[in-house]
């Protein structure tokens, strides 16, 4: 009797401690209309703002969003647009890492997919183009 | 009489430590999940899937046209 409770105890506590691992193998779900929308209205938005990441104008920051770096590079009559621009882009950011969470079960992981999409984006940015560090200085990469 | 408050102590424990591996399995971010789905999405909005070459939004000087 002692041992049989001895032993359901020790598998209880076995069996808890596995599926962590195994649960992190899965994929993010990605594939809503909410975040292929999102998705959509960024890549339009893309190619207005790839000139300006190539002119250094714009570039990205450390939070996961894109800033205003050099508003000189911007011709005055064009700084309005630049910055609704980048406001929507900003927007549709936020949107995009609050939908991934949500669509996955887990809302508070928001910050969480902010912070590993700000490094992607950078990484993944071409050459030439501005980013954060993380003490907040511009870098060209 | 001691052996069985050792078993109790030990079922206690067990149920404990359930209970932590469920709130373990409830907080945990899948760190390298959350950069492939960013890597699929940056993909789609730079459209960088077809080809390693950048756009051609450049004033072009790259030999390699794309047809």
């Amino acid at each position: 009797m002692r041992t049989a409770i001895f032993f359901t105890a020790a598998l209880a506590a076995l069996a808890s401690l596995l599926p962590a691992p195994a649960l992190g193998q899965a994929n993010l779900e990605i594939n809503t209309p909410a975040i292929a929308a999102l998705q959509r209205s960024m890549q339009q938005r893309h190619s207005q703002l790839a000139s300006l990441y190539n002119s250094g104008a714009v570039g990205f920051t450390r939070d996961g969003n894109v800033a205003l770096r050099d508003a000189k590079a911007v011709p005055l009559a064009q700084r309005q647009q630049v910055n609704a621009l980048i406001a929507s882009e900003n927007q549709d950011r936020a949107a995009l890492y609050r939908e991934i969470a949500r669509a996955n079960g887990h809302p508070e992981w928001e910050n969480d997919i902010r912070a590993t999409f700000a490094q992607r984006w950078i990484s993944r940015a071409q050459r030439g183009w501005y980013y954060q560090n993380a003490s907040g200085a511009w870098v060209r990469k | 009489m001691t052996m069985a408050k050792l078993a109790c102590r030990a079922v206690l424990l067990a149920g404990a430590l359930t209970l932590v591996g469920c709130v373990t399995i409830n907080i945990y971010f899948p760190a390298a999940a959350a950069e492939k789905a960013a890597d699929r999405i940056i993909d789609e909005v730079w459209q960088l899937k077809n080809g390693a070459a950048p756009k051609a939004e450049e004033p072009g000087t790259a030999p390699g046209d794309k047809k």
